[in-house]
């Protein structure tokens, strides 16, 4: 069944009322201002790539809910092993928006976390975070700690061995790890109809005897709350979030090669961010000189962001060899004189 | 006139066409025509039967092509990136290289597995790894690489009618930066043969894909140095065709090595302790490799430090010709 909290017209459900009633002001504006800032930072990041000021990136255009809901309900001591389209994650988070622009600039500086976050780097190869995340929530339970650990993929990441055998260890030891997929429709071009036999994501928890939910991943109330119970049950859980991406799968893909106009235009007006601002203009909780301010405010940080990594100096030659091993051997000190003298005669041109 | 990875989707359509028991698998292939286009307009002209979008699975994928290969089909496989290769390792150095040898030649194990690889263009972590030496490392597989539109057709066309299963490393750099001549109907090119594709005197330029063109431009920057060098590209990585590499090198008494990869256990190690056991008498100077160097191909921002240049090729030909 489809927890849902929140119309596309923002209009709340019954249990979004009760929901809603529950939550504290703040915690409604800030969904508010991250669902707004994550929408502008993504805006962002696709106009510099096309401005050559960044790499090859992945949009989140329509998943902001399903991220920004979900991140919101994590705790600072939570491990997040998110995929590579996890910006709204890392904003919610307080990751600094200078990192992920470094990430997808191909600064490796970008993956490092800030201190004391749990928070690991993008993983590119599909579902193989799946097992570490289970491994860091094995890890919390052995401590002690009642933290989770938390996983984000997406529904193409369901068709892999380490999706199958992560969801086996969780269950099997009993982890406090979600899985949270953002099923957003495709995995590239292909359609999760043609991904899987099985109709939904979640109803694969069964297999494991794991709890499993399945959420609008377009309302940011109803992700919110199942997060928070799904974390509160210490217990492995699959979460399935259905949503879509409106952009293409990155900038180098063209999505009209595989899907109609007309279905993105369905998921338009199932915009994550349009029901919320609708509930929360009603609820009289902002207005829109407030809000338009406030996006003028977060804009001047993005810009301010984007001008200190172009500033990037390479490191070399320690970018290339420090931290691949605990200490640089020996063995590998040539090889490091040899980029030092290249970069000093200037024949590598940055 | 042709880029390469039109070249290879040409390549495709003719063995679709030619033999009722090619099949295509691979993520994205289908309807999208491949996230490089290699498949382009395959899947409109030969359906879903023959052109097939699996779900997003490398263990399944090639381990199913296998289990397709002994059941009498003859599939093509397209990694998405060869980075992305590793879960279906297992299927492929377990079972691809060796089915034969353990049904005792009874079951097929021919296919091609295609997959785009090596760096320079700037992509995302994880997309611009050189991992040959991991299959050249695996008995009863051939690994082949391409450097030209021509070649790939050729080459590919070559790797399918191989009873051997075939790694087809395409060179990503080298998609469409080049256009040929390529003829439109079916032709061969050897798959076990490294070619000459320059003569000269003084010292031999080993490379293969993406590094052939690298070391065409070297050449040029040695030329004007008055020194000649021989070009041989490798083609042919696994089982490698030793004979034209020693060959080239008696004549020249020097070597020089390029790839990608990292230089530990590279393929140029390889070629290196071969010229070694085989030619030392005619060296005039050390074997000398350009490689990666031994850590992980960094994130794009330092990607030039990280690969062979012409000037790292040309230092280390100055470094031979001088050597005493
Ligand atoms: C193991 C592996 N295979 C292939 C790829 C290439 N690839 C990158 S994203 C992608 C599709 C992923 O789809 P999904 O899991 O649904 O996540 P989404 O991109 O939709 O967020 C593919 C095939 C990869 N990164 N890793």
């Amino acid at each position: 069944m489809l927890i849902n909290h929140l119309l596309p017209c923002g209009a709340l459900t019954d249990d979004g009322a009760s929901f809603w009633l529950t939550l504290r002001e703040q915690e409604k504006l800030d969904l508010l201002r991250l669902l707004r800032s994550v929408r502008l930072f993504d805006r962002r990041m696709v106009l510099w790539q096309r401005q050559g000021k960044i790499g090859t990136y992945a949009p989140i255009e329509g998943q902001e809910a399903a991220q920004v809901g979900s991140a919101y309900a994590l705790d600072k001591t939570d491990w997040i092993f998110p995929s590579y389209r996890e910006q709204g994650v890392a904003y919610t988070v307080g990751i600094p928006m200078t990192s992920v622009i470094q990430y997808w600039s191909g600064q490796i500086e970008g993956c490092k976390p800030p201190a004391g976050y749990r928070y690991v780097p993008p993983t590119v190869p599909i579902a193989t975070q799946l097992p570490q995340a289970v491994g860091a929530a094995w890890a919390m339970k052995k401590r002690g700690e009642t933290g989770i650990a938390i996983a984000y993929f997406g529904d193409g990441a369901t068709s892999e061995g380490d999706f199958h055998e992560a969801l086996n260890f969780a269950s099997v030891y009993d982890l406090p790890v979600l899985f949270f997929c953002q099923n957003n429709g495709y995995a590239i071009s292909v359609p999760f109809s043609e991904q899987s036999a099985s109709k939904t994501v979640a109803e694969r928890a069964a297999a494991y005897d794991m709890d499993a939910y399945q959420v609008d991943g377009n309302d940011v109330l109803a992700v919110y709350d199942v997060v928070k119970t799904a974390r509160g049950k210490q217990r492995p859980v699959l979460i399935e979030a259905i949503t879509y991406r409106t952009g293409a799968h990155t900038t180098a893909d063209d999505a009209s090669r595989y899907r109609s106009e007309e279905e993105v235009r369905i998921w338009l007006n199932r915009d994550p961010l349009y029901r919320y601002e609708q509930l929360c203009l009603s609820e009289g909780l902002l207005d829109e000189d407030e809000l338009i301010q406030e996006d003028g405010q977060v804009t001047k940080q993005l810009d301010r962001a984007i001008r200190e990594v172009e500033k990037y100096q390479p490191n070399l030659p320690m970018g290339l060899f420090q931290h691949v091993y605990h200490q640089i051997p020996e063995c590998l000190k040539k090889q490091q004189e040899e980029v030092a003298s290249y970069a000093d005669n200037g024949s590598i041109h940055c | 006139m042709l880029t390469m990875v039109q070249s290879i989707a040409d390549a495709q359509r003719v063995a679709l066409e030619a033999d009722e028991s090619v099949l295509l698998l691979g993520e994205d292939i289908g309807k999208n025509g491949g996230v490089f286009r290699a498949t382009e307009g395959l899947w409109k002209q030969f359906g879903s039967e023959r052109v097939i979008d699996t779900p997003l699975s490398e263990a399944g994928i090639v381990g199913s092509a296998l289990g397709l290969a002994m059941g009498g089909f003859k599939p093509i496989v397209e990694i998405q990136f060869l980075s992305f290769i590793t879960p279906a390792f297992e299927q492929i150095v377990s079972h691809v290289a060796r089915m034969r040898l353990r049904s005792q030649g009874t079951f097929s194990n021919s296919m091609v597995i295609r997959a785009p690889y090596g760096g320079g263009i700037g992509a995302p972590e994880l997309h611009s790894d050189s991992t040959e030496a991991y299959f050249v490392h695996t008995p009863g597989l051939r690994v082949v690489v391409p450097s030209s539109p021509f070649t790939a057709k050729g080459l590919l066309l070559g790797a399918v009618e191989c009873p051997d299963p075939v790694l087809f490393l395409e060179p990503l750099r080298l998609y469409r930066t080049q256009k040929e001549e390529v003829p439109a109907d079916h032709y061969i090119l050897p798959i076990d043969r490294a070619k000459v594709i320059k003569q000269g005197e003084d010292v031999t330029l080993i490379g293969w894909g993406a590094m052939i063109s690298l070391l065409k431009e070297a050449d040029q920057l040695l030329l004007e140095q008055d020194i000649s060098a021989e070009i041989i590209d490798v083609q042919s990585l696994s089982p490698i065709d030793e004979v034209t590499i020693f060959e080239s090198v008696k004549k020249t008494g020097r070597a020089v090595i390029v790839h990608e990869a990292p230089r530990t256990c590279g393929v140029g190690a390889e070629i290196a302790a071969r010229l070694s056991e085989e030619v030392i008498d005619s060296l005039e100077a050390p074997i000398k490799r350009v490689a990666g160097y031994d850590v992980p191909y960094p994130l794009f921002a330092l990607e030039h430090a990280y690969l062979p240049s012409t000037d790292k090729i040309v230092r280390a030909v100055m470094e031979l010709v001088y050597f005493q």
